[in-house]
């Protein structure tokens, strides 16, 4: 008997461990707490300029007094709502909303619309990823949104398309925006579905030309997440950058600069499921590369290059997504491109309370003005401060052509990996072309895909 | 479960079924009772207000249609399981191997639904769900033999090959099954939503998915505890070699229970793919298996009980659900009790037998 009573509980150990390890899929870096402290300021800072936000919240205030009467029929008509008159909106994010990224760009968003609609409510579930919440599919996430009072649910992730699609089609009075997708364009999205995405190939072209100005060796590394037609087109955004600024800016030749993706198979590490990408920073470290491109949703890009600076050896580091991300280790950081999805958040936000929502297919430039203004541009370069002075005159230089229009990356002759033309000579690609690339560009060397 | 009730020839009074009968009642009281303090105490410490989540835990599967049929649609699959965990308990094996028989059942479903779609569904998803069968009892039976024929603990071997079965729904996921263009370890592309299993009007709950859970949940009852072979299965788990010299095949018997509780759990993992995800995705077993084993812990391979535990371990995890919106605490907390509950069972019955 004794030995019997041993043995369930080292079994029940065991099952309860490997359900727990299933389970809770820890988040893939530990963001510090320092990336939020700074958004907070930051959030604060932009919210001090009152002209802009005034400009900003005036649609906003029209739109309140115009959907008056609809709120209170909605109200009385669902007396089950908790909420009182508040309109509530909600997000569903495939990571956790401070992972110093994509996520937590997106989370900054939509907090910023809560803030400029008086009387509106943000709701969210995060972390809606198969290691995190097994069994959990977006629609589900949707659900719980919905039952808290939504009326607008943006979700975040490229594999969110579909569910988000079968929810919009059971929820038709709800309206849904699909960050990033294209199902809109593609004609398969339900009446109620919006897709938005900013054009982050700005910002990667200033993130390969910002690698290319600063690297010693040549070899710059891009830490990739799954492939598809966005992350692919990133990847040649960023390799069209650095292709630039080594040859043009740095005059160069080209066949020394070495441009190398690796995916890890998801947005972020999944233990078990895709390459670690700790492992995979540290491989480009060893491999000879002194700058890495972070295109995951995470920081390991840039921690690794720190932990390497800090152990004698010199590695820089862009990462993405999110504006503070550089303060996890501003010494090695030479930018971020990032995402700003506040200010397009408010008028579509605003739209569909005012009962004005049409559906659209948005991928949305920078305003050129300044990339950087928080009230207008939905996509932005942080200059980091390990890129030296020079080279931070040089890049505002790459910059002023690409908003002036002077200079246009996607004039061919481009071919893919395989020779195929992507873009004939003397052509520019245009909007399709590039947002379905179906391979990375000749010059790259990583996987494509097809 | 079985194999705790054959060592005690000191008090034989304790082992006749009437005397067994009081202390079910007892043991689940204190079970329920400590696991809840323990959960409360977890909540409590996570500054969440134990009531409300109680209240979300045990109702909140309840409070939408939606939300009832998620819990249905978790139910059957982990209601499988739990069945054919039951066989491979009464044998006295532990089966940890379920996510992997459960992993191989789903690939094995998405190869008919990949070669053949254009068949009439419903001999598509006959087709589907008895692949997954197959590919679940397969993989069971080389737990089996390594078990039987090589003396390897079915603990470890089942481990194993868990991790073999991760490995290739992610080959195949990333490799010659992705979506064309893509590489992504979020899934294979969506079956055409034709064959999936038909679903109730705006819900999630495809009826025949809970329908065959209980076909299978009857017949492996009967099995157990209404055939010769159940009795022989049960006199394998108490004693390998006395039942041997009785004239029972043990190592038979052993494969047997192992391959159909591979073939339960192939067809749970073939519903996730034909009702639940309508895709293969790498973690389609969702520790769904895992859930199982915990249910035959606290029902002790008893078949009766498993309807009852499987469904209430369901509405908890779907309940769970609403915690991170409605409280902002981690639905995980389904996680604990469940845990517990099985954890305080095996200390109340450990102490209820040394009494």
């Amino acid at each position: 008997m004794k030995r019997v009573f041993a043995r369930w509980p080292a079994l029940l150990a065991l099952a309860l461990g490997s359900l727990l390890a299933a389970c809770g899929g820890t988040p893939a870096s530990q963001p510090t707490k320092a990336p939020t402290a700074a958004a907070a300021a930051t959030a604060a800072a932009t919210s001090v300029p009152a002209a802009t936000a005034a400009v900003t919240s005036a649609p906003a205030a029209t739109a309140a007094a115009t959907s008056v009467p609809a709120a209170t029929a909605a109200a009385t008509a669902a007396a089950t709502t908790p909420a009182d008159d508040a309109y509530v909106f909600g997000m569903v994010l495939v990571g956790p909303i401070n992972d110093g990224g994509w996520n937590q760009a997106q989370y900054e968003g939509m907090k910023y619309v809560e803030s400029r609609i008086p009387g509106s409510k943000f709701v969210y579930i995060d972390k809606v990823n198969p290691a995190d919440r097994p069994n959990f599919k977006v629609e589900q996430g949707i659900d719980e949104l919905l039952a808290k009072g939504a009326k607008f649910v943006v979700t975040n992730s490229a594999e969110f398309s579909d569910g988000t699609n079968i929810a919009a089609t059971a929820n038709p009075k709800v309206y849904f925006v699909h960050a990033s997708g294209d199902s809109v364009l593609a004609g398969k999205a339900p009446a109620n579905v919006s897709n938005i995405m900013g054009r982050m190939e700005y910002g990667k072209m200033m993130a390969g030309c910002a690698a290319a100005l600063q690297t010693n060796t040549g070899k710059i590394s891009y830490l990739g997440p799954l492939i598809d037609s966005e992350t692919r087109r990133l990847v040649n955004a960023a390799y069209l950058g650095a292709k630039y600024c080594w040859t043009d800016v740095r005059g160069k030749p080209a066949d020394q600069l070495a441009f190398k993706v690796t995916w890890i198979g998801f947005w972020f590490n999944i233990p078990g499921v895709t390459l670690d990408p700790t492992q995979v920073a540290n491989d480009f470290i060893n491999g000879g590369s002194d700058v890495i491109l972070s295109g995951i949703d995470t920081t390991e890009a840039i921690v690794e290059a720190n932990k390497a600076t800090k152990a004698g050896k010199k590695i820089y580091a862009i990462p993405y997504d999110f504006k503070a991300a550089c303060e996890q280790a501003p010494e090695v950081c030479l930018g971020v491109p990032y995402f700003n999805w506040g200010p397009t958040y408010l008028k579509v936000i605003s739209d569909a309370k005012a009962g004005t929502f049409t559906q659209s297919w948005d991928w949305i430039a920078p305003d050129w003005t300044n990339i950087n203004n928080p009230d207008t541009s939905i996509v932005g370069f942080e200059k980091g401060k390990a890129l030296s002075a020079d080279n931070q005159a040089k890049l505002d230089d790459f910059i002023k052509k690409l908003a002036d229009g002077s200079l246009n990356l996607y004039t061919g002759p481009l071919s893919y990996q395989d020779g195929t033309p992507f873009v004939a000579a003397g052509a520019k690609a245009d909007d399709k072309t590039v947002w379905y690339t179906t391979q990375l560009l000749k010059g790259v060397d990583g996987q494509s895909a097809p | 479960m079985t194999s705790s009730d054959q060592a005690t020839p000191v008090r034989p009074d304790h082992r006749s079924p009437r005397s067994a009968r009081r202390p079910p009642l007892l043991v689940g009281t204190l079970a329920l009772g400590g696991a809840l303090l323990f959960t409360s105490l977890v909540l409590i410490s996570s500054g969440v207000p134990p009531l409300a989540a109680y209240k979300l835990i045990f109702l909140g599967a309840f409070s939408t249609p939606t939300r009832i049929s998620d819990m249905v649609m978790l139910a059957s699959p982990l209601l499988l399981c739990s069945c054919g965990l039951t066989l491979t308990f009464a044998a006295g094996l532990y089966n940890l191997g379920i996510e992997g028989q459960m992993i191989l059942g789903a690939v094995a479903a998405m190869i008919p639904l990949r070669l053949l779609p254009g068949l009439p569904p419903p001999l598509l998803w006959a087709l589907a769900l008895a692949a997954g069968a197959a590919g679940g009892a397969l993989w069971a039976l080389l737990v089996a033999g390594l078990r039987v024929g090589l003396r390897v603990n079915e603990i470890f071997a089942g481990l194993g090959l868990n991790f073999l079965a991760s490995g290739v729904s992610l080959y195949l996921v990333l490799g010659p099954w992705r979506r064309i263009g893509q590489a992504s370890s979020s899934g294979t592309e969506p079956l055409p939503s034709a064959i999936w299993l038909p679903t109730l009007n705006n819900l999630r709950v495809a009826p025949a998915a809970p329908v065959i859970a209980l076909v299978a949940l009857a017949l492996i009852w009967v099995a157990v505890t209404r055939t010769r072979w159940g009795l022989e299965l049960r006199a394998v788990g108490l004693n390998p070699q006395a039942a041997g010299r009785m004239g029972i095949p043990a190592a038979r018997r052993l494969a047997e229970s192992l391959a159909a509780c591979g073939a339960l759990a192939g067809i749970a993992g073939a519903i996730q793919v034909i009702a639940v995800f309508h895709q293969l995705i790498p973690s389609i077993s969702s520790g769904i298996g895992l859930l199982a084993l915990l249910v035959v812990l606290l029902v002790r391979a008893n078949p009766a009980w498993v309807l009852p535990i499987a469904a209430a371990f369901a509405v908890f995890t779907v309940g769970s659900v609403q915690m991170s919106v409605s409280l902002g605490a981690d639905s995980s907390i389904a996680g604990v009790l469940q845990g517990a509950l099985v954890l305080f069972a095996l200390l109340a019955r450990g102490f209820s037998a040394r009494r």
